[in-house]
């Protein structure tokens, strides 16, 4: 079929539906319509705030009648002096971080629990490894904190097994922070994070496997050369989806734990935008787009270099 | 007795020697059978010894040796390595439970020990002096009362809301013939990667009027791109055939939506019910921003987050919270385990239960985050 008679059937259909169909669809339409309005108002109306970000905004005078100020909450960011481009190291080491830690852990975790031949077993321990992930961040940190304390349970372990000689104060000294988050995550993520994967790996045609045991390879071998290979496209779909996330390092954690003397290595873009934002509703905005731009920066970054070497990609 | 009856004596008699021989014949063949087996079955061992492989190896040898091991169902030959490998992981396996549970399990024999055990911070699994004292204490908090109320409260409501909204919203994006079917799929796909971001959405909530309300914590998340996409890949497997039948029947869009998407569709509503139920019950973000001031509109995690800070200040710091003593009955680390312990139970009791809800959820969806 040519490319105008395609244009020219299409526009028949739809002609033919627009009559027939659109009355029957009434109800659908309308209520479709009542859908958009609520997503132009939730969700549409805030990108039209990014206009925030370039004037000097002031509640008295609202949106449209604040006095325009072009770039200039931008360049206040990256000016001499500002804390902000610290506040993008610590976002990106900790999103990093997590990532890293996550996704390791993560597939380690989903081949190994899928090496357990015991059904109850292997049932009884993915149930309790999702645990975590249904508990509140205000919960975890409490338990974060009481662990990491002076005389907490990894306190006492570490010395128990002479590893250290005395206590750590680990809220006390800068460099322990970004550790104790990327270990939060996975202690709360890794169950959770592993589903995917385990139902990856459960996908792998089990004739693989038995060829495999014919040529007479062993676990490992299998693992490495079966089951890693099976995860690849899952495993890049999914870094591609997290790479976003890098700059979303999290609020949460941060926020809650990192008071006091950690707040130099602590402050993400998110904790910076409501400290400031509050305040400066156009500083707030102006982080904000920042934050916006970088993430699909990185994933259409990555995405373009997964399609060059012929991975697996999202778009 | 009857010559008659004699022969047909004798005939049995006869037959039941043949059957005899015959079952003899039987017996020995299947000795001769078993003898065989045996035979074969010990030469497959010796050859997956030899191989020292799986006793899968044994495909070589033929098919009725196949149904011999099928039959037995022995346990995949393991050699040396293959032992460590099972030991190391059943036991890489127990730790990681142990971690996982022991801060939870630990958190909880806290909030049941006695004030003046709990300060020696010598407590493991189990409480020492058991006692409910920091409970009662933490219960009756008008914070955390007034907070529990509200979370129920916006648990309850935002996850119907929610869910009812998400379905329809589906519904009828997978409707196949729906004219703007693509043009309203991407209006939601957008709003998954393009968002205002934090300090727009508060002056639109300021805007609303919506600060200050109950509403603010229903309303404007209810309807979410993830939980449609969830929800519409489902609705897209069922055959369209139902749908044309009931309209042969004469029913409209919304009476096939009431009476024949939504009963089939039970499983994945659990499932995005309890994904909303689980995020409305552990959030305090919105409670900070928006209802700071009015304690009777913060959320039972907003409390407990208040508690943790103020009880930690009171002793100082986490880090000294074992030294300090307090002349008080219930010390911080009790009332601090126990609202922890309070606001994490429903959950806690509730998702093993529920658990193939959320598996089933995050497979549809392909990934949550």
């Amino acid at each position: 079929m040519s490319s105008n008679e395609k244009d020219a059937s299409e526009i028949k259909l739809k002609s033919k539906i627009s009559k027939t169909e659109l009355k029957r669809q009434k109800v659908l339409l309308i209520i479709a319509a009542l859908y958009v309005i609520y997503g132009i108002v939730f969700y549409y109306l805030p990108l039209a705030g990014w206009i925030m970000a370039f004037e000097n905004f002031s509640i008295g005078k609202g949106i449209f009648k604040s006095e325009k100020a072009g770039l200039r909450w931008f360049k206040y960011l990256f000016k001499k002096n500002s804390s902000f481009p610290r506040v993008i190291r610590n976002t990106l080491a900790m999103g990093s971080l997590n990532l890293v830690s996550q996704t390791i852990t993560a597939i380690g975790f989903a081949i190994l629990l899928n090496e357990v031949r015991n059904t109850f077993g292997k049932k009884l321990v993915q149930t309790i490894s999702y645990l975590p992930h249904f508990l509140s961040w205000i919960v975890v940190t409490s338990i974060v904190r009481e662990a990491f304390a002076t005389n907490g349970m990894v306190n006492e372990l570490l010395v128990n097994l002479h590893i250290l000689k005395s206590p750590i104060s680990y809220f006390m000294h800068t460099q322990y922070f970004w550790p104790i988050v990327a270990i939060s995550n996975v202690w709360k993520e890794t169950g959770w994070n592993a589903i995917i994967y385990l139902a990856t790996i459960t996908s792998i045609d089990p004739a693989l496997y038995e060829a495999a045991a014919i040529d007479g390879a062993g676990r490992w071998q299998k693992i490495k050369n079966i089951t890693l290979p099976g995860l690849r496209s899952t495993i890049i779909i999914l870094l591609i989806m997290n790479i976003g996330n890098v700059i979303n390092a999290g609020f949460e954690i941060q926020y809650l734990l990192g008071t006091g003397v950690l707040s130099p290595v602590s402050t993400t873009i998110d904790i910076y935008v409501l400290n400031h934002g509050m305040k400066n509703f156009s500083l707030g905005t102006a982080a904000g787009i920042f934050k916006t731009f970088v993430s699909m920066i990185f994933v259409f970054t990555f995405n373009f270099i997964a399609r060059k070497t012929g991975e697996d990609h999202l778009f | 007795m009857s010559d008659k009856e004699k022969i047909n004596e004798n005939e049995v008699l006869q037959n039941e020697v043949k059957e005899n021989v015959e079952k003899d014949d039987a017996l020995e063949k299947a000795r001769e059978a078993r003898k065989s087996m045996a035979a074969r079955s010990a030469a497959v061992k010796e050859v997956a010894e030899k191989t020292s492989a799986d006793g899968q190896v044994a495909v070589a040898s033929g098919e009725a040796v196949i149904k011999d091991i099928k039959f037995k169902k022995p346990r995949a030959k393991m050699n040396g390595w293959d032992w460590a490998f099972v030991i190391c992981n059943t036991i890489f396996l127990i730790c990681f439970c142990i971690v996982t549970l022991y801060p939870v399990l630990n958190t909880a024999a806290y909030s049941f020990t006695d004030g003046r055990e709990a300060i020696l911070k010598n407590v493991h699994l189990l409480p020492k002096k058991f006692t409910t004292a920091a409970y009662k204490q933490v219960f009756e908090m008008p914070g955390i009362r007034w907070g529990l109320l509200t979370t129920v409260g916006r648990t309850a409501v935002g996850s119907i809301l929610s869910l009812a909204a998400n379905a329809l919203l589906a519904f009828i994006i997978s409707r196949k013939k729906f004219l703007f079917r693509n043009g309203l799929s991407l209006f939601w796909v957008i709003t998954m990667y393009a968002s205002g971001g934090l300090i727009p959405t508060i002056y639109l909530m300021t805007k609303l009027h919506f600060v200050g309300t109950f509403w603010v914590y229903v309303i404007p998340g209810m309807v979410s791109a993830f939980n449609i996409l969830v929800l519409r890949t489902f609705m897209d497997g069922i055959p369209e055939s139902y749908e044309e039948s009931a309209q042969l029947d004469g029913a409209g869009y919304m009476t096939i939506f009431a009476k024949i998407i939504s009963p089939l569709c039970k499983p994945v509503y659990a499932t995005i019910f309890l994904f909303v139920a689980v995020g409305h019950w552990n959030s305090w973000f919105d409670a900070l921003i928006y209802n700071k001031f009015n304690i009777k509109l913060t959320t039972l995690q907003y409390e407990l987050q208040k508690l943790l800070a103020s009880l930690t200040q009171k002793t100082g710091s986490a880090d000294s919270g074992g030294k300090t003593t307090t002349q008080s009955p219930t010390t911080s680390i009790q009332v601090r385990s126990a609202a922890t312990i309070a606001t994490m139970l429903p959950i806690i009791c509730l998702y093993p239960f529920l658990q193939r809800y959320f598996v089933t959820g995050i497979q549809l969806g392909g990934v949550k985050e």
